[in-house]
């Protein structure tokens, strides 16, 4: 049992094994289910996750009209051949936004952690994909693996919105994935845990102000910048680049952050972008007279 | 540890587009219905707090209804949830309430048919996971920390006893427990905390005891 990153990282390094390794090994133990099985209830998260990707490319638009289709943009704008950022990258994040599209038009999707943030992780898996050529089963260590990040900070932080701020639910997202993809790619377990405290020190203080309370403004975009910085800092700590402050002392400032942070930017839809003008409006163009 | 599995954090597989207020909801209807023990020919269901504002937005009524049909939290058919009840004959309605409950993401649900009714409240409390605070006017309270259940039964003499003697005898250890009435002689619940899962078979004994008449997880 890891009850934070030094000691996940320490328990991976001793036994010689992959982070995944270690999350399965405490999901069977915490479980008492065969390892068979639980990798099929992994494959199956990894199959919707697919879905909504694939889905969300072809376009989707939510309910209230707020959202969808910017991913097919992105899409067409990689295969324009004009794209400034490398195509990876836009990759991850035109991946991210389809399944944070497909979410707001109320389909199926695997909340990871979240539903608000459930575009990071799958969206950089499926970039990543296309140049490292995983298998199946490394696919599901890649969940494995953010899912042993993830679980720290849920444990002693918070992957709530309303609880901690956007950070606590695309930051923790984005390190996540970041943490994951430096796995995938056949960095170390610290170089993993480097690649998770980058990521969340940089998603530091982001605030849930989600306009008329609703999972679209400016959650879906949030995702996209959380996919591009989980890309970004994965290569940083692959580049034998180090976090100064270390992981578990990021994940607790984000706690702190959170604690203090008003109640108006923790998922009321009370300030930030909720709060201007333009947000008011949606809201009430959606809502009626309710607010 | 709030979070104890792999698939707390990677999950759960739902119909977007928020846990808390479309998963959650959901969980919370299905709740009512498996408590109500079949589909009901009316339900009234009351929003508050986050719920009330933008359940229209994050089809909180529709993953509601859903939940009431039997559907899980990643049924296709959530979003067609309101037609198909009307469908099955099932009459819904909503109202929506200005009261300011203690949990933000707070709904009531009353179900009815000819021979039983039934009034639940529940809350979300985030990432999908809920609790029921409330069955028939009783106060449930429960940490959701720990796999919990709840025996509905006749309030007769040893009741309590038959109930922890079958956890005993499966070696489950109680952390909390909590008996409640009406009026004596009349139906009881018992929630029962304990600090591992309840498998299936243990359920069942449960269930087949004398006075029993219901045995619902409650939190797994």
């Amino acid at each position: 049992m890891f009850r934070n990153v030094a000691e996940l990282v320490e328990l991976a390094e001793s036994k010689n094994v992959k982070i995944a390794e270690i999350m399965i090994l405490q999901e069977m133990e915490f479980s008492s289910l065969s390892r068979e099985q639980i990798i099929e209830k992994m494959d199956r998260n990894l199959t919707v996750m697919e879905q909504a990707v694939e889905r969300g490319l072809k376009g989707v638009q939510s309910v209230t009209g707020l959202t969808g289709g910017d991913a097919v943009l992105l899409q067409n704008y990689i295969k324009s051949g004009k794209a400034l950022a490398g195509d990876l990258l836009l990759d991850a994040v035109s991946k991210a936004v389809a399944t944070n599209e497909v979410n707001a038009a109320m389909g199926m999707i695997c909340a990871t952690p979240t539903a608000g943030s459930a575009g990071v992780v799958p969206g950089t898996l499926f970039a990543v994909k296309e140049k490292l050529n995983p298998t199946r089963a490394e696919m599901i260590e890649f969940l494995f693996t953010s899912a042993a990040f993830g679980f720290v900070v849920a444990n002693n932080a918070s992957i709530s919105g309303a609880a901690g701020g956007c950070q606590a639910e695309v930051g923790s997202a984005s390190g996540m994935a970041a943490a994951a993809i430096v796995e995938l790619a056949g960095g170390t377990p610290s170089q993993a845990a480097e690649a998770m405290a980058i990521t969340l020190k940089n998603m530091l203080g982001l605030v849930c102000d989600p306009v008329a309370g609703l999972v679209e403004v400016p959650c879906v975009k949030r995702n996209a910048m959380g996919a591009s910085n989980a890309i970004t800092a994965a290569d940083m700590a692959l580049a034998g680049i180090t976090s100064r402050i270390p992981c578990d002392e990021v994940i607790d400032a984000m706690y702190k952050i959170g604690l203090t942070m008003p109640v108006a930017l923790r998922e009321t839809a009370e300030g930030g972008l909720a709060a201007t003008p333009t947000g008011r409006r949606l809201a009430k163009e959606i809502f009626g007279s309710y607010k | 540890m709030k979070y104890r599995s792999a698939f707390d954090i990677i999950g759960p597989v739902m119909i977007g587009p928020s846990s808390s207020h479309t998963a959650g909801a959901a969980r919370i209807g299905r709740v009512a219905r498996t408590l109500f023990g079949k589909q009901p020919k009316k339900a009234i269901i009351s929003l508050y707090g986050s719920f009330a504002k933008t359940y229209r937005g994050h089809g909180t009524d529709v993953a509601v209804v859903g939940g009431i049909l039997d559907f899980d939290t990643d049924d296709e058919r959530i979003p067609a949830s309101l037609t198909i009840a009307e469908e099955a004959g099932m009459e819904v309605s909503f109202t929506i309430e200005d009261t300011v409950t203690d949990h933000p993401n707070t709904v009531k649900i009353r179900l009815f048919d000819e021979d039983k009714e039934l009034e639940l409240v529940g809350i979300s409390i985030g990432g999908g996971t809920i609790e029921i605070t409330e069955l028939n006017t009783f106060k449930l309270k429960l940490s959701g920390e720990n796999p919990a259940i709840l025996v509905v039964h006749n309030d007769v003499f040893g009741i309590i006893s038959s109930v922890s003697t079958v956890l005993a005898n499966h070696e489950i250890n109680v952390g909390h427990m909590e008996v409640s009435r009406k009026d004596k002689g009349q139906m009881a619940l018992m929630v029962i905390e304990v600090d591992q899962k309840i498998k299936g078979d243990v359920m069942k004994e449960i269930e087949g005891l004398e006075n029993v008449s219901q045995v619902i997880r409650m939190v797994e």
